[in-house]
């Protein structure tokens, strides 16, 4: 019946024939509908609860009493001055990691030497950290009852609860994030490019500027935006450090505790919801950037055959 | 073969950046981590034992150690969902979805640790249904554990996720060929090759979790023996001028992050010496 059926209408009969095995392969590899269904559905929920609900709150919490009273908590002298001391905090700390970042990468992913798996390991300290104990490590140094604190105190210098303290613990928990998102990405591009840079007789300024930093501009952008991230947000430790004294050492993330402490549920949400638009923005470039990074490992894998081919 | 530090290389600036790699990782992290052993060796033995086994301190751990491995444990299955719908699937704002993974990186923890506290509060938004069936989560440990889920879950995710990406088809497509089930093929081929991924991501978030103090003194509620974890009992020493002890207490917290992170940098290494070759 079937044949017959096929030699009545020859146009039918291939796109059946190819139907089915493809029909058959995704059965194999993929689950029944309803179960995919259910899954994303799941993952919705789970996703909605954790994360989007508190987001959500955050903006309704700021505007609960309108615009004029969003407006009004976050035009606050004591708010201003938070800000002003969170940028500048970011704007001295992220640059130094940045340069860090930057070196160790180049000495990690560049150079074969005893001791790199460790090496790479000791950078990622400040991860597996506590904030708060980033924080103390730098009281017992540099308070009072610190280890420089009778130095610091006879040469009227003040570090902690003052805007250095808040500077270094912002420094230590940002320390790992460019070395760590640039490290794979040197390392994936190898030395090649600049072997062949330095053996036409370039210099090793010349040749980071021109060829290894195109190479990596999009890892290095991404690492600045995680690090920016994290240093406007530090909590715990900047907490330990900064005495909080109102209008001089409270940053961003510390006004909003003690807003909220105080009851000021507006004016705490109002500059909460600051950071929340920030963590917003973040997550948008950051979104952004991956396809740059990951442009920028698949072109280096892009030239692994040719090497290969260069050598053989 | 004589000892050789370092390969030959024509590249030049491994002793400028090798040298300030080191200079400034001891300056920032090294230094002040030593001079927190340092200052936790100024306790007599016995005074350090009697510190860090104070019945308050124990009960810090054991909440904090506790809610941090529910968490953890939880993230474990909502991490491996999220990830497997997120590498697996494609549907309408699958992109949001993703990128909404990483907030908890990208929200400071105050901001996250009031707005937890207010979702959750008598009659936040899932605080008062989950009050009608008897679930209080503010000022509770389950807030404590809510609050460490928040911060850890994309730890688990962005760890699964380009594992399961990476898989190869063939694998499930052999294992189906072979007259498995989908069940069967998760169970005894897609799993096995998460194994390790899974151990990190949980590894990973709980060592988060230990360590969290901004999100979680909002919801919490702070009762010193309850619902007090360690980070808040090391502040509260601090501030109480009792220095010794919060670096004790610090000290201990440290060396188990530390054991945490060469646990992790074992499994990795281990996975790719398995998995490479």
């Amino acid at each position: 019946m079937s044949a017959s059926k096929t030699f009545i209408s020859p146009p039918a009969a291939p796109e059946v024939a190819l139907q089915t095995p493809r029909a058959h392969m995704r059965d194999a590899v993929g689950e029944p509908a309803w179960v995919r269904y259910l899954l994303i559905t799941l993952a919705i929920l789970v996703i909605s609860a954790i994360l989007l609900v508190p987001l959500a709150a955050v903006f309704h919490q700021a505007f609960a009493k309108g615009i004029s009273g969003y407006i009004e908590a976050i035009s606050q002298p004591d708010t201003l001055s938070a800000i002003k001391l969170t940028l500048m905090a970011c704007a001295i700390a992220v640059p130094f990691n940045v340069v860090f970042g930057v070196a160790a990468a180049w000495c990690i992913a560049k150079f074969d030497f005893v001791g790199k798996n460790f090496l790479i390991t000791l950078i990622d300290i400040p991860f597996s950290v506590s904030p708060v104990i980033a924080g103390l490590v730098f009281v017992l140094l540099f308070g009072r009852m610190g280890y420089f604190g009778e130095f610091l105190s006879n040469h009227d210098w003040q570090i902690v609860f003052a805007v250095p303290g808040i500077v270094l613990a912002t420094i230590f928990v940002t320390f790992p994030f460019v070395a760590r998102e640039l490290i794979p990405v040197m390392q994936a591009q190898g030395t090649e490019e600049e072997e062949a840079s330095i053996s036409l007789g370039a210099g090793g300024w010349n040749t980071f500027w021109r060829i290894t930093l195109p190479n990596i501009k999009w890892g290095l952008l991404y690492g600045v935006v995680l690090c920016n991230a994290r240093a406007m947000g530090e909590f715990g430790a900047v907490s330990v450090v900064s005495g909080h004294i109102r209008g001089e050492t409270n940053t961003l993330p510390l006004h909003v505790e003690i807003l909220y402490n105080e009851y000021d549920f507006t004016g705490a949400f109002a500059v909460a919801s600051l950071l929340a638009f920030l963590a917003v923005i973040t997550l948008i470039v950051k979104k952004i950037l991956e396809r740059g990074v990951r442009a920028e490992i698949k072109a280096a894998e892009n030239l692994v055959p040719e090497q290969g081919a260069i050598h053989s | 073969m004589p000892f050789q530090f370092k390969k030959r290389s024509v590249l030049p600036g491994f002793g400028l950046t090798f040298g300030y790699t080191i200079f400034y990782l001891s300056l920032i992290v090294l230094i002040p981590i030593g001079a927190l052993f340092l200052k936790s060796s100024t306790l007599s033995w016995p005074e350090f034992w009697a510190t860090v086994t104070a019945p308050r301190v124990l009960a810090s751990y054991r909440i904090t150690f506790f809610a941090s491995f529910v968490a953890a444990f939880f993230n474990l299955f909502a991490g491996l969902l999220i990830a497997w719908v997120l590498a697996r699937y494609e549907f309408k704002g699958k992109s949001i979805l993703d990128a909404l993974v990483d907030l908890p990186f990208a929200l400071p923890t105050a901001v996250a640790g009031i707005a937890l506290t207010t979702v959750f509060s008598v009659n936040g938004w899932l605080g008062k249904p989950l009050n009608a069936i008897g679930i209080h989560v503010s000022y509770t440990p389950i807030g404590i554990i809510v609050a460490m889920i928040f911060i850890s879950l994309p730890f688990m995710v962005r760890t699964v996720q380009p594992v399961l990406e990476d898989l190869e088809k063939e694998l499930e497509e052999a294992s189906a060929t072979m007259g498995a089930t989908r069940w069967q093929t998760f169970r005894r081929v897609i799993l096995p090759v998460l194994t390790p991924s899974l151990f990190t991501g949980f590894a990973l978030g709980f060592a988060r979790a230990l360590g969290e103090y901004g999100s979680i003194v909002f919801i919490a509620g702070n009762m010193p023996m309850k619902t007090e974890i360690t980070p808040l009992l090391i502040i509260t020493k601090l501030e109480q001028y009792q220095y010794a002890e919060a670096t004790a207490i610090a000290a201990v917290t440290l060396v188990i992050s530390f054991i945490l992170l060469l646990f992790i940098n074992w499994i990795q290494w281990h996975n790719r010496r398995k998995y490479s070759l």
